[in-house]
């Protein structure tokens, strides 16, 4: 039995709920906070694993999650926020009601998935993979549900959080391959924030939509 | 090894220099150097092939890990013979080309690589060995087809072998994955150790059907063909239709017969039946038909149809332990397989002849040839006598052990091949006569008669080398007539690796050149009696004729039904030819219309008279597809045109559904 089994699955746990807000949050800033308050927690639940396992490089890994997403990310896109004049603008494609019932629904198809396949294993290992894999797929699910570029570059965050904290979980990834996931994510980031203003100069807008109304198939 | 090694790297080497020269001359060596690799690599074969002996090696290049096997046994080695054989006889021909005008670098530096695969195809032993190099065959002999690609029916053509190619090498990819099993053990050798489930034989057997039989021609799946291998230079569609269409069948007998392991009955049924129609409508496709190399690749449809059919009795008697009724039927289609690259070579070197001097390939422009290259005429008739199955050539010796094997097709305990059988033979019979009528028609039309235009009438010899190349395949036929009880005991080593056993009293007849089916009671055919029979009775007749009539042979004008200084287009023509045939099966097969537009009496206007046929296999297994796929990638094509997010949602969609199978199933 692990050290420090209950406090990772509570960590872990924050870091689902944290998705499920992410899902019904009405405004860009909130959003990107509840994304920083996820970041932060996914950093506490990897130092605890890296304190509870006796796995000092996963300290490395925190502090990356700490630095990177808990707080430069957030702030970039704070400012990018305050910078397109976006910071009231809400947008949904569907209600929160639905979101949240799928969401739910996902997350109990990682849950069943996840406890299927991973039979005969540590038990510890299995719930938090199923919670990594639930974050995932609600990360995903925020890219489909939402129309700003800002927002869907959040999703496409929280699920890197959840690959994050899958790794954390299987003891499989090395450092070097964490890093470099760390870094192609920031350098997506960039990409993604030089698109939104190019969007933004070209159309007034980021909303995605305005892209289908350029190449002229719009509905 | 060496031999083979050393053979083939000549033919590469020769068709590198020749591909980056260019230069007529190393263009024109190819020619001779290719049948020199062909005479060294066809000798081993025959030594190995009579002999015994063989190689295998394993050459650490091509996959990682995997290496390259390369084996040379008995079967391999007949094989090799039969397209070496051809491989000379097309280099001959080629040699006498001309060196200003028909060399191209389209085409020679293809030439040996083309040889050099087709024997690869052979010597390989792993999966991926056979693959590559089939492929490599299928590229370069496509490449030689569209090498006239100003005219727009040769890339017609070339596009659809290279579609048909493409679907032929993907089915053999699946026979071979179904053989290597879930283990992936691609070698042969690890293959021939594993037993398949019936549910993989079966698979392996369609795919490995499709994948051979799109090579060889089967129905349906022949329609490049009749258009690819007229499309090619004359010896290059010697080479596609006499010797790659056996490579082909190598495929399907290496599969079925040696890789997949004991076979069940019911394994005979497609081949059998997909034989025997393809017998029938190959000929029905060739004898309704006016272009000389056409016909004579609807031939070759027939042909590799004929020995599908013995093959696949083959098959039914070995599974039903009866191994000497499998040898009988093996012993058919290995030797038909021999003769038909002989009598196909020679046809279509004669063809190419007749191509070269006059032009033309349509038969209603020939006639008359008989006086213009008498030789030339001379071997087209054996290949022509051959080709229809007349005794003492060859072609009857392998027809003959095919008729046997299906009359012994009833002692099969199986009530499907036991009724199957006499419809088998009626259609093969029926194939036979088709195949003398058409090749009466061609020959009659072509070399007989007055020319029917100027350049048929201008035409002359073809050079010496070339009636050489077409004179050695009509003394093989003849010899392999003459000596077909020695040649079909000749393939006793190869015929027990098959299917376990030899001919039964094979050489117990009253000379050493009777061939003994099942037992000298039973079915005898000594072809040299028979020669002699057929000499003697006509020398006879010819001395009684001429003793009987006048002596003085007298010269007078033909018979000229009443008109005066006829042309020659009023001759007997292929198309009249064909209308009795075509008005008994055209009508049925291929809804034959004709109309004749008669100008009202006065009207100066020639009357007309028009043949339509509709190609059923055509309209409804190419065209019918292929407007369906336009109309599913025309509704698929708003695929292209949706949003970003609708994009998510499809992976999303697909993900979820992905994980929600594998929650359900695991």
């Amino acid at each position: 039995m692990i050290r420090g089994y209950e406090l990772s699955h509570l960590l872990a746990g924050v870091m689902l709920v944290t998705s499920f807000a992410l899902l019904y949050q009405e405004r860009i800033a909130s959003v990107i906070n509840t994304f920083a308050a996820q970041s932060v927690t996914l950093a506490l639940a990897v130092a605890w694993a890296a304190f509870s396992q006796d796995r000092s490089e996963l300290f490395i890994t925190a502090l990356i999650a700490l630095c990177l997403k808990g707080i430069v990310i957030p702030v970039a896109l704070h400012r990018t926020v305050v910078r397109l004049g976006i910071h009231r603008e809400v947008e949904k494609v569907v209600g929160v009601g639905i979101a949240l019932m799928v969401g739910l629904a996902l997350t109990g198809l990682a849950q069943a998935l996840l406890l299927k396949v991973t039979q005969g294993t540590a038990s510890h290992a299995r719930e938090e993979l199923a919670l990594a894999l639930a974050i995932i797929l609600l990360g995903f699910l925020m890219m489909i549900l939402r129309r700003n570029a800002v927002t869907q570059v959040v999703g496409f965050m929280s699920m890197e959080n959840g690959l994050i904290l899958a790794a954390t979980g299987a003891r499989g990834m090395p450092l070097v391959v964490e890093v470099s996931v760390a870094f192609s994510v920031l350098i997506a980031l960039f990409v993604f924030a030089v698109f939104v203003f190019r969007i933004r100069e070209r159309f007034d807008t980021i909303d995605i939509e305005a892209l289908d109304r350029m190449r002229g198939d719009a509905r | 090894m060496f031999v083979q090694g050393g053979a083939l790297g000549a033919l590469a080497v020769v068709a590198a220099l020749a591909a980056v020269s260019g230069r007529r001359f190393l263009l024109a060596v190819v020619y001779p150097v290719t049948a020199l690799a062909a005479i060294a690599l066809g000798v081993v074969d025959l030594a190995i092939w009579l002999g015994g002996g063989g190689f295998a090696a394993v050459l650490p290049i091509g996959l990682p890990t995997i290496g390259l096997h390369l084996r040379l046994d008995q079967l391999s080695a007949f094989f090799g013979v039969v397209i070496n054989g051809g491989v000379l006889a097309a280099s001959l021909y080629g040699m006498g080309l001309d060196r200003a005008k028909e060399l191209t670098p389209r085409v020679e530096p293809l030439f040996p690589l083309f040889a050099a695969a087709m024997n690869l195809v052979l010597i390989a032993d792993d999966a991926y060995a056979f693959l590559f190099s089939w492929e490599l065959m299928s590229l370069t002999s496509w490449a030689m087809v569209v090498a006239h690609h100003t005219n727009a029916e040769n890339r017609r053509a070339g596009h659809l072998y290279l579609v048909m190619a493409a679907i032929g090498t993907t089915a053999l990819l699946f026979a071979f994955g179904g053989l290597a099993g879930p283990a992936g053990g691609y070698a042969f050798d690890t293959i021939r150790t594993q037993a398949p489930t019936p549910l993989i034989a079966a698979l392996v057997l369609a795919t490995a059907l499709v994948g051979c039989g799109s090579k060889g021609g089967l129905i349906p799946l022949h329609a490049w063909l009749p258009l690819a291998h007229p499309a090619a230079p004359s010896h290059v569609s010697a080479l596609m239709s006499g010797v790659m269409t056996k490579v082909a069948i190598y495929g399907f007998v290496r599969i079925a017969f040696d890789l997949l392991g004991p076979p069940a009955w019911w394994w005979s049924l497609p081949p059998i039946v997909l034989g025997a129609i393809t017998a029938v409508l190959g000929l029905l496709y060739a004898v309704f038909d006016r272009d000389l190399k056409r016909v004579l690749a609807y031939s070759t449809v027939e042909n590799v149809g004929v020995i599908f059919v013995a093959l696949g009795l083959a098959l039914a008697f070995r599974a039903n332990g009866q191994p000497a009724a499998a040898a009988v039927a093996m012993a058919a289609a290995l030797l038909h397989i021999l003769n038909h690259s002989w009598f196909k070579s020679l046809l279509f070197l004669g063809a190419g002849a007749v191509l070269h001097v006059t032009g033309r390939r349509d038969l209603e422009g020939m006639g008359g040839l008989i006086h213009r290259m008498p030789r030339t005429a001379v071997f087209f008739l054996v290949g022509a006598l051959s080709i229809s199955a007349l005794p003492p050539l060859n072609g009857f010796v392998s027809e003959w052990l095919l008729f046997q094997s299906v009359i012994a097709a009833p002692a099969l305990p199986q009530s499907a091949l036991n009724f199957a059988a006499p419809a088998i033979g009626a259609m093969l019979a029926l194939a036979a006569a088709l195949a003398a009528a058409c090749f009466v028609r061609v020959y009659g039309v072509a070399f007989l008669g007055r020319p029917r235009s100027v350049e048929a009438a201008r035409a002359h010899e073809v050079p010496l080398v070339q009636q050489i190349a077409m004179g050695g395949l009509a003394l093989l036929c003849i010899l392999g007539g003459l000596l077909g009880a020695l040649l079909t005991g000749a393939l006793a080593p190869v015929l027990k690796g098959l299917v376990g056993s030899e001919l039964p009293n094979a050489g117990t007849g009253p000379t050493p050149f009777s061939l003994i089916a099942f037992d000298a009671s039973r079915s005898n055919y000594d072809a040299v009696v028979i020669a002699l029979f057929v000499a003697i009775a006509s020398v006879a007749a010819l001395l009684v004729v001429h003793r009987l009539s006048a002596r003085r042979t007298r010269r007078g004008p033909a018979w000229d039904c009443g008109f005066p200084d006829p042309s020659p287009a009023i001759q007997y023509s292929a198309s009249s030819f064909s209308q009795p045939l075509r008005r008994v099966y055209g009508a049925v097969v291929f809804s034959a219309r004709e109309t004749v537009v008669m100008p009202p009496p006065g009207d100066l206007q020639p009357a007309r008279f028009s043949v339509a046929l509709i190609d059923y296999i055509w309209t409804t297994l190419y065209i019918a597809p292929w407007r369906a796929l336009l109309r599913l990638s025309e509704r698929l094509n708003a695929l292209q045109f949706l949003t970003i997010r609708r994009y998510l949602v499809l992976m999303f969609a697909a993900l979820v559904i992905l994980l929600s199978i594998a929650a359900v199933t695991i």
